[in-house]
């Protein structure tokens, strides 16, 4: 894929990350192709570098995350931002102070970006609304995950020439997914053709929404599902919520939905992906996870090197008078 | 050329720029007297955009009259510059890649225009990142003075005096639809970062 971004527009003309629902294909071109020259200094002697220096970022987690805070934490420290962490246990949150609160005292502390997660919906379009400072959602509900969509776009980008007419299928927890969703958003708008795979228990109400985009086409069979497919995305089934009765059981659900190793045998050029963390012998089966075509290591290095490109494209919006 | 441009001058055409640069290949081989392959330990860093070309024009020069392969690299100083905060637009992130070892090594810098001086600050302070290179050179085609930091060039293509508003064009052929150097005077309201 194209190394230089001559062609291509030079700013994004967003505010905020909220989602990837409505970032154009030249903008998402634009972060990947940022992200490539970045990652490049995940490889030098000294990792870091002064972009960022003077600018605060605050980690704003009201739901557990280990990968992607880290992942954020870790590109901040890369571009010399100073960073403060907040997350919902041991802070004011457990002492009933809501979000809003939350946001303007952090705010008149004056910082200039905010990266936020949360379990409900919406989150990070509310905290744009109540500072003035660059919001970039990490995860919000079962709404969107934007960085993480991303990164699976630069890993998929490194393998393949382009996104038009690329077969990639998302396979498992639809429903509960905001990694499902961005990246049916971004892939699309990129010109690929997504499946969303799998139990019917576990697939949205509103996908006709998805699919009415165009490029989206349902099935709960994992063979019609890999037919055809250049990339296979299998989800994490989310052990937290099975008390609410979606699958029989965890057993049934790997022989139906489970990547095996008869898969990548009888698809030779099948890339496997999981955003982690992988329930082995679940989604994918353990010998799957360790496979060479498994991206899944990639798609971590790829993490970090993808939210250095946002936290760097959306640091200058601050100073802008209208945004 | 920018379509704002108003042309000034122009400074170079593209033989007196192929001239320019024989020369400051063999400048480049009498300083590090490059005689032999076992004495080679110096490296060309392109400076993104221009830079990169310029620098690989000069390895070929260099090769053509001494035979001797001079390794090149390619740095982009955007991650290390100090003016994020001033502009309303990001610069856009140029690939950077050395794939030889700068440390111990005699580096020539090179770019096309020297100006204020500040974005081979961020070169220097980049290549320091990556290694602790013997000596580092700074070449550079056009030095239009002007300078914000005390910072000069080595090699010097051709010294031009110039006020605030005006720009220097170095165009080249691999990347513009023509060759040369010209002094402009830069459109005020398509000013752009």
């Amino acid at each position: 894929m194209t190394q230089t971004p001559d062609t291509q527009i030079s700013e994004l003309s967003h505010k905020h990350l909220l989602g990837l629902v409505d970032y154009s294909d030249k903008e998402i071109e634009l972060i990947l192709a940022t992200a490539r020259q970045f990652r490049e200094v995940l490889y030098r002697p000294i990792r870091r570098v002064p972009t960022l220096r003077g600018t605060t970022v605050v980690n704003l987690f009201y739901e557990a995350s280990t990968r992607t805070r880290i992942s954020f934490e870790l590109a901040e420290k890369r571009l010399s931002a100073d960073t403060v962490n907040f997350s919902a246990s041991g802070s004011s949150v457990s002492k009933g102070e809501s979000l809003k609160d939350t946001a303007q005292n952090i705010e008149a502390m004056q910082l200039d970006m905010v990266v936020v997660r949360h379990k409900s919906p919406g989150a990070a379009h509310f905290l744009t609304q109540c500072v003035p400072s660059a919001v970039i959602n990490a995860g919000d509900g079962a709404h969107e995950h934007p960085t993480q969509a991303l990164l699976d776009l630069l890993t998929m980008s490194d393998k393949f020439e382009t996104f038009r007419g690329l077969n990639v299928s998302i396979i498992g927890d639809i429903m509960h997914s905001r990694v499902a969703r961005s990246n049916v958003y971004g892939l699309t708008t990129l010109g690929a053709n997504v499946t969303l795979c799998g139990p019917s228990t576990l697939m949205p109400v509103e996908l006709d929404r998805l699919v009415d985009r165009g490029g989206v086409r349902i099935t709960h069979s994992l063979d019609e599902a890999l037919e055809g497919c250049d990339v296979a995305m299998a989800l994490r089934i989310q052990l937290e919520r099975q008390g609410s009765n979606r699958l029989p059981s965890l057993r049934e659900y790997h022989e139906l939905f489970g990547i095996k190793m008869s898969h990548l045998e009888a698809h030779p050029d099948l890339l496997i992906m999981h955003p982690g963390p992988v329930n082995r012998g679940v989604e994918l089966e353990s010998k799957v996870v360790d496979h060479e075509r498994a991206l899944i290591l990639d798609q971590v290095t790829n993490g970090v090197a993808v939210r250095m490109a946002v936290l760097f494209l959306l640091s200058g919006t601050r100073a802008q008078p209208d945004g | 050329m920018e379509s704002s441009d108003i042309i000034k001058a122009q400074l170079m055409d593209e033989r007196d720029l192929d001239r320019t640069l024989d020369r400051m290949a063999r400048q480049i081989v009498e300083t590090f007297a490059i005689d032999n392959l076992g004495s080679v330990n110096v490296g060309l860093i392109g400076m993104q955009l221009r830079g990169v070309y310029i620098a690989s024009r000069l390895k070929a020069k260099i090769a053509a009259v001494e035979g001797i392969d001079i390794p090149l690299g390619v740095l982009d100083a955007t991650m290390y510059r100090d003016d994020f905060r001033l502009r309303l637009k990001q610069p856009v992130v140029r690939e950077t890649n050395i794939e030889f070892d700068i440390s111990e090594r005699h580096l020539v810098l090179i770019d096309d225009v020297l100006f204020t001086g500040r974005t081979t600050r961020a070169a220097l302070d980049a290549l320091m990142d990556m290694g602790r290179p013997a000596s580092v050179k700074f070449l550079v085609i056009i030095d239009r003075g002007l300078r914000e930091l005390p910072i000069r060039a080595d090699f010097v293509g051709q010294k031009v005096p110039t006020f605030q508003g005006e720009e220097i064009r170095v165009r080249l052929r691999e990347i513009d639809d023509r060759e040369g150097v010209w002094l402009v005077e830069r459109n005020q309201k398509e000013e752009s970062a």
